[in-house]
């Protein structure tokens, strides 16, 4: 009965002037729709960011060489020249728990192919990388141990290269493309993996290792660009990476482990980097939602201190026949809890309706999560509560004299 | 029923002392029909207040059916409101936008009273207020003057008071229909109710059976009215 009188008293209040109680509702719409919306976005491109670093490859650690110095000067990390095919050998051979070690140098280069033309990145690599960097198949193969050794002029390209060279969804296997002027046999194409712009992970031309030495890097020494090791598990990713360090430390003479002329990437830091980066600006876009929904709350003090003045005779007279002042006071709070309450239903609704619109727009998958919902719905109460608390107090605090005289 | 012992009433503004009421001391009887009469600023609507329990008095005595009212606190004063005592004011006091019933049924929200209830005992307040029972829908700023203070003579009745009182119920009404809401009070004092009449006009209080005579915050004259005018 005590509850449904309130709920009863509270819509009566509400939809006596309707339009003021839908702009004030509305203040707290937008307030809830974009910290809904923003969410689902930010935690979409966490998502999205995540599952592409997983497709890189799966328990990878990349070694990649230290900055030249050119007189002091560092040109850069990946610059130097210290990293040799035979480290790549040695970790194999000699770390435990290593499944597969794939050396590749890269190159970015142009390709032409029956009068189409592409820039793109060229990877010269051994029969490991597939495995290291989770590449799969769609037509054709890998090349082979044999076109390994005898420098084959082979390619397996991507599908986006493919895409750029032949069209969409030919099949180039047996085609030549010419890299370096020199005419390359197509043998294979790659599974798609997703990504985009400059981390575009199909938009590659893969080769073997000493054709890539021979024809296009144009360095004949065994230097290579960067080593990709994948763990036996997730679990020997540390070990592997520390005894890595250790290796290459002692094959390259160092004691000093910062001087490294090397450094070593772990996906697993990748991932949890990439990830603060995005929950960083989730939050800070969500903050910034949260500010509109502060002015909603405000909007919701300001109609209950004016519905307060306007209904000073009422209140007066509720007190008059003997409605105790808590349930004055409650009365008023859960008039504004209910703003807030519509407000919150609606703006989920209509943030939700936004997250979607906006993820086909960005290209992200937005996801609506029921925490977010709950929290929503909990911070639209407590606004409800907090911006009420006041007007509420104010109303049962009039002397029932004064508010009967209240013209 | 009611009992005022050595009433004062002072008001204090900064340094200012103004005595509303003055050691005013009387008894009121079940089933009485007393008027309250004074010019304004006599103290007679602070008495008023001190007898709806909504204000308390600065020094003395006031017992209302055997309870020392000076001695409650809010809460209790509203529990006190609303089991002996129904208001009827001057600007009717009704809530616009709702129907009659709903504002006869006002002081019982929050109870647990069950609706099907609330309904019946607003229908026989409203009966015994005299609305015709067509009205009892309608929602209250459609109704005229003397039918809204019919619906505030309901509401007032609606818990079956100890004291109904009503101040200047008449006082913004025209003569025919303020003539039809004192035979109300009549017709309710008749039947039992105790009913207390705050005015400023002869005319209005002559319809009691007893007239106090409030001025400067004493009373001045109390006696029992024997030319009552209906």
């Amino acid at each position: 009965m005590f509850f449904t009188d309130i709920l009863k008293e509270a819509l009566w209040s509400i939809t006596g002037n309707k339009v003021r109680s839908s702009l004030t509702i509305l203040g707290i719409v937008i307030g809830i729709a974009s910290v809904i919306a923003l969410v689902a976005i930010g935690q979409g491109a966490q998502n999205q960011i995540a599952s592409n670093i997983q497709a890189i490859g799966s328990n990878l650690i990349i070694v990649m060489p230290g900055s030249q110095r050119v007189g002091g000067i560092s040109q850069g990390g990946g610059s130097a020249q210290s990293l040799t095919v035979d480290d790549a050998t040695a970790i194999k051979s000699q770390i435990s728990n290593v499944k597969a070690v794939a050396p590749s140098i890269t190159k970015r280069a142009q390709i032409t192919a029956k009068g189409n033309n592409t820039n793109t990145q060229v990877i010269g690599t051994n029969l490991d990388y597939p495995t290291v960097r989770n590449v799969a198949i769609d037509l054709g193969t890998f090349f082979n141990d044999q076109q390994i050794k005898s420098s084959a002029k082979v390619a397996v390209i991507g599908p986006t290269t493919r895409d750029d060279l032949f069209g969409t969804s030919a099949n180039p296997v047996g085609q030549t493309i010419r890299i370096s002027n020199n005419d390359f046999q197509v043998i294979g194409v790659t599974v798609a993996k997703g990504g985009s712009g400059f981390n575009n992970q199909d938009d590659v031309v893969y080769v073997p290792l000493t054709t890539a030495q021979h024809y296009i890097s144009g360095n004949n020494n065994n230097y290579v660009n960067n080593i990709s090791i994948a763990a036996a598990n997730q679990a020997a990713m540390t070990t592997v990476q520390n005894q890595v360090s250790d290796l290459l430390l002692s094959r390259h003479k160092i004691t000093d482990s910062t001087q490294a002329d090397f450094s070593l990437m772990n996906q697993n830091d990748i991932i949890a980097t990439a990830s603060s980066i995005t929950s960083t600006f989730t939050i800070l876009l969500s903050s910034i939602a949260g500010i509109s929904l502060l002015v909603g709350g405000i909007g919701i003090m300001n109609m209950m201190l004016t519905t307060v003045t306007e209904r000073t005779r009422e209140i007066g007279l509720r007190k008059a026949v003997g409605i105790k002042k808590i349930y004055i006071n409650m009365q008023f709070l859960a008039e504004a809890v209910l703003l807030t309450f519509l407000g919150g239903f609606i703006g989920i609704i209509i943030g939700w309706i936004a997250s979607l619109v906006l993820s086909k727009f960005v290209n992200i998958t937005a996801q609506v999560s029921i925490p977010s919902i709950l929290l929503a719905f909990g911070v639209s109460a407590a606004v409800g509560i907090i911006f009420g608390f006041y007007p509420a107090r104010k109303a049962s605090n009039l002397s029932p004299i004064e508010a009967l005289r209240y013209e | 029923m009611i009992k005022c012992e050595n009433i004062t009433k002072i008001y204090r503004n900064g340094d200012v002392e103004t005595v509303a009421l003055d050691n005013v001391s009387f008894e009121i009887e079940e089933g009485e029909f007393v008027s309250i009469i004074g010019p304004s600023g006599s103290g007679k609507s602070t008495l008023m207040h001190i007898l709806g329990a909504l204000d308390s008095s600065t020094s003395g005595k006031y017992f209302l059916d055997g309870h020392e009212v000076s001695k409650l606190n809010d809460d209790q004063l509203s529990e006190l409101r609303k089991d002996k005592i129904g208001f009827v004011f001057q600007s009717f006091n009704l809530l616009p936008r709702a129907t009659v019933l709903r504002n006869v049924e006002l002081s019982l929200l929050y109870s647990d009273i069950p609706s099907k209830v609330r309904m019946e005992r607003s229908k026989e307040a409203l009966r015994k207020a005299g609305l015709e029972e067509s009205k009892f829908n309608n929602l209250s700023n459609q109704l005229s003057g003397g039918q809204m203070q019919r619906v505030a003579i309901a509401r007032a009745l609606i818990n079956n008071p100890s004291i109904i009182l009503a101040d200047e119920p008449t006082g913004n009404l025209d003569t025919k229909t303020s003539q039809i809401v004192m035979d109300t009070f009549r017709q309710l004092n008749d039947t039992g109710h105790t009913i207390v009449l705050i005015t400023h006009e002869m005319d209005v209080a002559t319809c009691a059976n007893r007239i106090i005579h409030v001025r400067d915050g004493k009373i001045e004259k109390d006696e029992a009215n024997k030319k009552r005018n209906v």
